[in-house]
């Protein structure tokens, strides 16, 4: 098999601390049934980022709508390289996190419609995916406010490791960022803190090359060497292709590796480019037409195809079916959120504490999860108390 | 039946985690100087050598890191006590602890849930000038989704941190620097936990209602004790959490006393004494004789000079002159 088409970047520039021990670098290329489902993931991810640009011009959609159309690669690729209990945590662009990481368009889709069938009820919308029973722990507003959480989600199960006993089962924390984060003050705390403490996290910094419409020139220091910025915390730092999955999934498989066997953090400068605005009213007049030309040619998606055509993975009928059933899929999960209904009025009130008292009523499940009532393991209200 | 054991507040606080951390694995503590140190004001003395460093974590200082460190390990299942060394240092952690932590569990629709507790001095000092000396209630309270507890003497600071921590929500647990000394009676032994929402009558009479929360509870009893010999009996009522807040025990009151005054060492505006005042007016209507007077912290930033400090702060003479104008006509 030969590798896919590359171009003038570098694919896997790393820098390591003293006395780190050479990365075991594999590239032998996945199985057939893999790369099929690279594939299909990241059609996925292309159709339904699509269709909610169109659910949003037809006012389904409310708020704020980023989407990720055309850095498929980028979570589909870093998805693969972990295990399905290593943690992942993203900022507001998380849709595509989102579906790679297992959740069904459906809930991702009535989430969208704000609707109770929403993998968060329709209380969290575009820019807050969570998926419990997949290891997602959101979709984050707040630029660069995951860091110190994907922080805290790897400091816990080094914790469970060496303190409770309970499996050395040596998980990685996959914490997303885009290079907007890296001026947040947030991010250097937590990669400050990961350095000195050893915790297994890494930061995955999807470098689009835009902060909202500021280019990372305009905004960032040592923008053509981001890595810089990780090694003054000790931390080992490498720069991933991220518009060929192939590439970064063997890039970050190597990472996400070193990872969990020697309990460090890493910083991956992933380069990608969104073809769409930061959001759905954004103009793009701050870059070129020839620009977006010059990436869009390098599309993903078209990549994977044609190397899996070149190698006989797949043939075209085969991919067409693959376009066809993906499309079907989104055009069900816009049906289905169109027919969830709207949240009660009487949600308003649940998930705001665990416990129920006064005005709140307690948490449960969203749908997808089965629905049952949170039942808190500790009352530290007096029932019988007049409070509110 | 042994004596009476009196520790200082700071050594209930210490029982309560102890404690807490003696029963369940997940709970661990971290902050700026608790385990090396022993604790910038001791609180944690001692705590590094039983529990070791993986549960007893020193941090360096970076309050926004470490509280969102704290959320996200709560999301996977810990059960984190974050130590500030002063409630002030939290306003640059102001983006984890108030825009994740008692969000979460909403954001999430019942998913992920977030059993911290922050902790640490709140209030002023002594002397420590406008930055260091912030009542974070005031501001704080304002935010659904988290539990706010205030304890005002050894007893309900062990009952309440251990309520707090075994606490399924996020708990902002509000000590006072100026309190860590005090010592009173708390039972060696016992099972203690002071649930939340339930206020606690410091002191019964018949004339007038003064309830307030923490540190100025002492300034009430003191100013009831004073008031008793003009022949005014007061009945201080210490509410103990500002959310959950115990409005029943206030109104009973009210309803036999008909007057009420509130002390809040926060800033007036918008503050949890406003709040209280407005659920009094609403629920006690038709029982009032006078309007609720309010005793808070002056209306300025806090000033370093000793009198100054002094006359910023609620007192005993300011609750004292409170009291006399809400029942001044009664």
């Amino acid at each position: 098999m030969s590798t896919p088409s590359t171009d003038t970047r570098r694919l896997f520039d790393v820098h390591r601390g003293a006395g780190a021990p050479r990365l075991a670098s594999d590239r032998t290329p996945p199985p057939p049934a893999t790369l099929k489902k690279w594939l299909r993931d990241m059609m996925l991810i292309r159709e339904f980022e699509l269709r909610c640009m169109q659910a949003y011009q037809d006012k389904k959609i409310g708020g704020f709508c980023h989407v990720y159309i055309g850095q498929e690669a980028v979570a589909v690729g870093c998805v693969a390289a972990t295990k399905p209990e290593d943690p992942l945590v993203t900022a507001y662009r998380d849709h595509g996190h989102a579906l790679a990481r297992g959740m069904t368009a459906r809930a991702c889709m009535a989430e969208m419609f704000g609707r109770i069938d929403g993998c968060a009820k329709g209380k969290g919308g575009s820019m807050h995916m969570f998926d419990k029973p997949n290891n997602m722990f959101g979709g984050h507003g707040i630029v660069g406010a995951q860091t110190p959480l994907g922080l805290g989600l790897a400091f816990a199960t080094k914790y469970e490791d060496e303190v409770m006993q309970n499996g050395r089962n040596k998980r990685v924390t996959l914490c997303f960022l885009g290079d907007g984060a890296l001026n947040q003050g947030a991010l250097h705390e937590a990669m400050n803190l990961a350095g000195l403490m050893d915790i297994p996290v890494v930061f995955v910094v999807e470098n689009n090359g835009y902060s909202m419409g500021t280019s990372i020139h305009r905004g960032t220091t040592m923008a053509h060497d981001l890595k810089s910025k990780a090694i003054g915390y000790g931390i080992d730092a490498a720069v991933v292709e991220g518009m060929d999955v192939l590439e970064c999934y063997w890039g970050m498989k190597q990472v996400v590796d070193d990872a969990r066997e020697r309990s460090r953090p890493w910083f991956i400068d992933l380069r990608c480019y969104r073809y769409k605005g930061h959001s759905m009213s954004d103009p793009r007049k701050y870059r070129t037409r020839d620009e977006e030309e010059a990436w869009e040619s390098d599309d993903p998606i078209g990549k994977l195809e044609r190397y899996m055509l070149e190698n006989g993975v797949v043939t075209e009928s085969e991919t067409k079916d693959m376009w066809k059933d993906v499309k079907a899929e989104v055009r069900d999960c816009v049906a289905f959120a169109d027919a969830s209904p709207m949240p009660e009025a009487g949600e308003l009130y649940t998930d705001v504490y665990m416990e129920p008292w006064g005005p709140y009523p307690g948490s449960s499940r969203p749908t997808f999860m089965g629905g049952a009532p949170n039942t808190p393991s500790f009352t530290a209200i007096d029932p019988k108390g007049e409070v509110l | 039946m042994s004596a009476l054991r009196e520790i200082e507040f700071r050594d209930a606080l210490r029982e309560a985690m102890t404690e807490e951390m003696r029963r369940d694995q997940r709970v661990f503590l971290l902050g700026e100087e608790v385990a090396h140190y022993n604790g910038a004001y001791k609180v944690s003395k001692g705590m590094l050598d039983e529990f070791g460093p993986r549960r007893i974590i020193d941090t360096p200082i970076s309050e926004s890191g470490f509280a969102g460190l704290a959320i996200g390990a709560a999301m996977q299942g810990l059960r984190p006590i974050v130590e500030f060394m002063s409630w002030s240092f939290s306003l640059v952690a102001a983006d984890p602890i108030l825009n994740n932590a008692p969000k979460m569990l909403y954001m999430s629709g019942g998913q992920f849930g977030c059993p911290v507790v922050f902790r640490g001095n709140d209030g002023a000092g002594g002397q420590l000038g406008s930055t260091h000396s912030w009542c974070v209630e005031g501001m704080y309270s304002n935010v659904p989704g988290l539990k706010m507890a205030i304890p005002a003497t050894p007893d309900d600071a062990k009952g309440l941190l251990k309520t707090a921590i075994r606490d399924d929500d996020p708990v902002f647990f509000l000590e006072s620097e100026r309190m860590l000394g005090m010592k009173g009676h708390v039972p060696e032994g016992e099972e203690i936990l002071v649930p939340f929402g339930q206020g606690r009558i410091r002191r019964a009479g018949a004339d007038c209602t003064i309830a307030t929360w923490g540190r100025p509870v002492h300034f009430a009893l003191e100013a009831a004790e004073a008031l008793a010999k003009e022949g005014i009996d007061c009945e201080v009522i210490d509410l103990r959490t500002i959310r959950p807040l115990d409005i029943g025990s206030v109104v009973r009151s009210v309803k036999k006393t008909s007057t009420c005054v509130v002390v809040d060492q926060s800033w007036s505006f918008g503050s949890p004494g406003s709040e209280l005042a407005a659920q009094v007016h609403k629920h006690c209507f038709d029982d009032l004789d006078n309007f609720v007077h309010r005793v808070h912290t002056a209306d300025v930033p806090a000033p370093y000079a000793y009198n100054l400090e002094q006359e910023y702060l609620p007192n005993a003479r300011k609750i004292c002159e409170a009291v006399r104008a809400a029942t001044y006509n009664a």
